[in-house]
């Protein structure tokens, strides 16, 4: 697709760890208002593309423009300035702290006066958060969990959301309460970028989807084409 | 006579009861799964079952021997082995030095013998690594053998977890949630191979939240909601079950 409607244009980039090269030179363009799903083996590289957005890794090659910015080499700090907010895998950062200050953590780059006001009406929309709003964050059940922390990221007001494996370790009520919520984060205007293992269920509610290989790019699509891509099917599906 | 067997177990965490009474017995090579809602004390019931926690009323016996306050690495050794939801691993070691360690845990010290090197422990060692090289490949690890096992994804430290309670060939294999974070393709691979191992006659209790793992290997299924156990029978039965619907499946 054309870079220029782009919000997110990664364009080969090679990052990795020390010794070891993950992204070998993946390119990824998201536009604004999609959910793009990133799916492929274990191993191919799908958690490390979200952490070399996030700043946390520094690319050894290639572009990553954010809004018509370049963000290749900046601090998760500053892409969280930018506008991008990132769930990471697992669960809550804070387990001892309540839910309310998990949420008043997550504004800690704020200086504006209305972190209140916007901590009251995501209390509001995530009823469940609302009802533990005083108990310790590590008490809430794991799907519990990734709602709070899709919620602490949204105070942000981030234009891109990138969440790694909402659905991990959760039962199958939440696995659908969670991807309910994602969509309705998009439809509120946030872009949604997600790397997902439950990759029937992330295709079925993603525009896009980019399969990875090997740190590279093997497949890209519309949720729907690849869903029923009989390769697709067979390598990274399951078969089914 | 069960292989394991749990009566009226009891696991109270501040005041909120985990596992309330909760009987479950599993027969020598069953292939039973284990499955509710977050929350309804799946986890907590490996833990008392394995020595990491100690149950607060209940019995818990394996061949007949009673483990209500036996140690971790003491069950370990009567044949039964586990993996965790959340993977640890030694970062600096390999993928298949892990291995070695997993099997280590599940071994008597014999501090003697080591110090001997004795011939037949030389061998022993060497059948390890081949064992463990093929447990990696099965798991797709294969290439990544002499890689820091800190370098590999959340997935596959949990592919490597999975081969390494395969380590010790355990009697009884009690898996939570092996399956998550790991790729489809991986996931049908995962149940082969324990559908192997059940037809090798191992026994194998599962923890997961994959229904499709779960209704496609499963003897029999037995739910948890709120630490008590609300249903238990085939897969099929399961999934009309209204009271399991309701409490699990949802929509």
């Amino acid at each position: 697709m054309a870079a220029e409607d782009a919000l997110l244009d990664l364009r080969e980039v090679v990052a990795g760890y020390e010794e070891v090269e993950v992204l070998r030179g993946v390119s990824l363009a998201v536009r604004a208002g999609e959910i793009v799903s990133i799916i492929g083996a274990n191993g191919a590289g799908k958690s490390t593309l979200l952490r070399t957005v996030f700043g946390m890794l520094r690319p050894r090659a290639g572009t990553i423009r954010f809004a018509a910015g370049e963000i290749a080499g900046l601090g998760p700090t500053e892409v969280l300035r930018r506008g991008i907010g990132y769930v990471p895998q697992g669960r809550c950062n804070f387990p001892a702290m309540s839910v309310e200050e998990n949420l008043e953590m997550g504004a800690y780059l704020r200086r504006d006066r209305r972190v209140r006001a916007d901590i009251e009406a995501l209390l509001a929309r995530f009823p469940v958060l609302a009802t533990k709003r005083r108990d310790p964050a590590g008490t809430l059940s794991g799907g519990q969990q990734q709602i709070l922390e899709m919620a602490i990221s949204l105070l942000l007001h981030p234009r891109l959301l990138m969440i790694d494996e909402p659905s991990l370790g959760l039962d199958p009520r939440m696995v659908e309460t969670v991807f309910d919520t994602i969509l309705a984060i998009n439809r509120e205007g946030t872009t949604i970028l997600m790397v997902e293992q439950n990759a029937r269920k992330a295709l079925s509610v993603s525009h896009r989807g980019l399969v990875l290989e090997l740190g590279r790019n093997r497949f890209e699509g519309s949720g729907e084409a690849l869903l029923h891509d009989p390769e697709v099917r067979q390598h990274y599906l399951g078969g089914r | 006579m069960a292989l394991l067997e749990v009566r009226g177990l009891v696991k109270h965490f501040l005041g909120v009861t985990a596992v309330d009474r909760v009987d479950l017995a599993v027969e020598p090579g069953e292939l039973v799964s284990l499955i509710g809602p977050n929350g309804s004390g799946k986890t907590t019931l490996f833990n008392c079952v394995t020595g990491y926690l100690p149950a607060d009323g209940g019995r818990i016996l394996f061949r007949g021997h009673d483990l209500a306050h036996v140690a971790p690495h003491r069950v370990a050794r009567l044949g039964l082995a586990r993996t965790f939801q959340q993977v640890s691993v030694f970062a600096r070691l390999s993928a298949l030095e892990n291995l070695l360690v997993f099997l280590q845990q599940h071994q008597e010290e014999r501090l003697l013998a080591r110090l001997v090197r004795t011939r037949r422990l030389r061998r022993l060692e060497e059948e390890a690594v081949e064992r463990a090289r093929r447990l990696l490949d099965l798991v797709g690890l294969g290439a990544r053998a002499d890689a820091a096992a800190g370098s590999l994804s959340y997935g596959q430290r949990k592919l490597l977890a999975f081969a390494g309670a395969l380590m010790s060939d355990p009697e009884l294999l009690l898996l939570d949630e092996p399956a998550a974070a790991v790729n489809p393709t991986m996931i049908e691979q995962m149940k082969e191979h324990i559908l192997a191992l059940h037809r090798q006659g191992k026994t194998v209790l599962l923890v997961e939240h994959n229904m499709d793992v779960v209704m496609d290997i499963s003897e029999r299924v037995v739910v948890l909601d709120h630490g008590q156990k609300i249903a238990e029978g085939p897969p099929e039965a399961i999934r009309r079950d209204p009271r399991v619907v309701e409490a699990y499946f949802g929509r």
